[in-house]
């Protein structure tokens, strides 16, 4: 299959002809225009600074736009719009209008990592597109992603016991997007595991569920990792230059 | 051999106390079963999974510097982890540690807040239990202790993203023969080879199963596994074998969504790498927790004697 990158066609570039005549040839009908002749005046030249401040985002200033993230991404291989490459071009030159026709879909990266194994220039293209979002979302462009919804789940689990119960990440997960508990392949794939396991294994993980893991004397970890993260949540905001009730998704 | 892996820490992990239950029950069924001491660490934490460096990277550095110190303090050399994710957040953490002023920064500072030391990278070897059996038995050793061969059992090796992804937290890897190979692992194949398995050529071994997004972004991550799922297939593979926690729950689940949502139905099974070595090695089905994994595999296991 051809790499095929990103497409230039859009409803918006297209002007229909409906009568035009080439030296005797009728070449009526729909003409895609490409781009547009325009002059851009509102480039956001704050847009890579800002992204940079965020963790993950340090080394977008690293890209020459060679490709090979977009070349290798898991992602791009199912949703072609999914283009790395491309967005760190236009945040660095401070395009926003155009990656916020793409903001729908950027926190879907999976962090699969290729990019980054593959990056000439130590870029960490997956960091970039966790702060992009991140950024996003801070900036109120995006609601919360259901990745940022579930990391948060997860992650003040640990930093409030040291540890993760996942039937207690998933129940919560679910409750916090709307959506049922009961979906109708995870109903069967329990169904199928519950026929197979002895009752002393099935009271075993009931009980987990009760007495949840933890991490003993974890209280002062606790703390230092609250205490971090208020410090960090500061010092983001004033880098994107929010007031300080604005961008608090940490 | 590697003397120093005959007796090493065991970080398990939250996954292996809950879904990832077999893969606990066959590490250790197979650390008996083999002769190695596993010492599991005292009091230790979540490594951070995929979730907590989203929120931020540098705290995920701190959880895993608190437990590689708990290893050095038990007076360990080397910790094995068998899940890619609890594996990949000790190698980061070591590479920070060495690398990154900021990280080394906020480590020092989160652990003097939480009252223990900071840890001293270089102290304690970071290995997978892929490592751990290859090095400390190697494959002439297994093929001596096989008992029950897993003769002829087709297998597809699948080893995810975080074993070897990004190469620059592995300095170990790349490094010629007997090293594994971060662009076309082998450790795996070596040793379910010597256990018996015939290894299938399987292109997909380090593709990606979307387990970071595996309930956030179901479609994705389902169309991903069924990806993987289908060359399984294709590629005649009876087995395919795991050696990671998130990525062998992401695969059954989505066989089982795969199916029920998107009408797609495949055959190929999925086992822990330790249970076929447990079961080459003699122990039973049970003794590997077989009827603890979501996939079935019972039946294909008693087809072959292996049940």
């Amino acid at each position: 299959m051809p790499i095929h990158e990103k497409s230039l066609i859009r409803p918006e570039n297209i002007i229909r002809h409906e009568s035009m005549n080439l030296q005797g040839v009728d070449v009526s009908g729909d003409w895609s225009t490409f781009i547009g002749s325009r002059t851009i005046t509102d480039y956001n030249e704050d847009m890579q600074d800002e992204i940079a401040a965020l963790p993950g985002g340090e080394y977008i200033h690293r890209c020459w736009q060679c490709g090979s993230c977009t070349n290798t991404c898991t992602v791009n291989a199912i949703e072609a719009r999914f283009n790395p490459r491309y967005w760190i071009y236009l945040i660095r030159i401070g395009l926003e209008e155009e990656l916020l026709r793409d903001k729908d879909i950027l926190w879907q990266c999976v962090s699969c990592n290729k990019c980054t194994y593959t990056c000439p220039r130590d870029v960490v293209p997956e960091g970039v597109m966790k702060a992009t979002a991140h950024w996003l979302e801070l900036k109120g462009h995006t609601p919360d992603s259901p990745s940022t919804i579930f990391d948060r789940e997860f992650s003040n689990q640990i930093f409030a016991t040291g540890k993760v119960e996942e039937g207690r990440v998933l129940r919560r997960f679910f409750a916090s997007t709307g959506q049922a508990l009961r979906q109708p392949w995870l109903e069967s794939m329990v169904i199928g595991l519950v026929s197979r396991l002895p009752v002393k294994m099935l009271l075993r993980l009931g009980l987990s569920a009760v007495l949840r893991p933890k991490t003993r004397k974890w209280s002062k970890s606790r703390a230092a990792i609250t205490d971090y993260l208020q410090q960090q949540g500061r010092a983001e905001r004033r880098a994107l230059h929010l007031s300080a009730g604005e961008g608090t998704h940490v | 051999m590697t003397q120093a892996y005959q007796k090493v820490a065991y970080y398990p992990g939250c996954a292996l106390e809950g879904t990832a239950h077999a893969y606990d029950r066959s590490t250790r069924a197979v650390a008996k079963a083999l002769g190695l001491e596993i010492e599991e660490l005292q009091n230790w934490n979540c490594c951070g999974a995929m979730e907590v460096k989203s929120t931020d990277p540098k705290l995920q550095t701190y959880l895993s510097a608190r437990n590689l110190g708990i290893a050095a303090k038990m007076g360990h050399t080397a910790v094995m982890a068998p899940c890619n994710g609890c594996y990949h957040n000790l190698k980061k953490a070591e590479y920070d540690l060495r690398n990154d002023p900021a990280s080394i920064e906020t480590e020092k500072r989160i652990s003097t807040k939480a009252g223990h030391a900071s840890y001293q990278p270089g102290t304690v070897e970071t290995i997978h239990a892929l490592d751990w059996i290859k090095k400390a038995i190697g494959e002439d050793g297994l093929r001596a202790r096989v008992k029950k061969s897993l003769s002829g059992l087709k297998v597809a090796n699948y080893y995810g993203c975080m074993y070897s992804r990004p190469r620059h937290i592995f300095p170990e890897k790349d490094k010629g023969p007997g090293s594994e190979s971060t662009l076309k692992p082998h450790f795996m194949d070596d040793v379910l080879g010597a256990a018996g398995a015939v290894n299938v050529e399987f292109p997909l071994k380090t593709a990606c199963c979307g387990g970071a997004h595996t309930l956030s972004d179901s479609d994705t991550s389902t169309r991903l596994v069924l990806n993987i799922l289908t060359t399984a297939d294709a590629c005649g593979a009876d087995v395919i074998a795991t050696e990671c926690a998130t990525c062998h729950s992401g695969l059954e689940m989505h066989q089982s969504r795969g199916e029920k949502v998107f009408g797609k139905k495949t055959n190929v099974k999925i086992l822990y790498f330790t249970q076929l070595l447990g079961l080459a090695l003699g122990l039973s089905a049970r003794q590997v927790g077989v009827h603890e994994n979501f996939s079935d595999s019972v039946g294909m296991l008693r087809a072959r004697g292996l049940g």
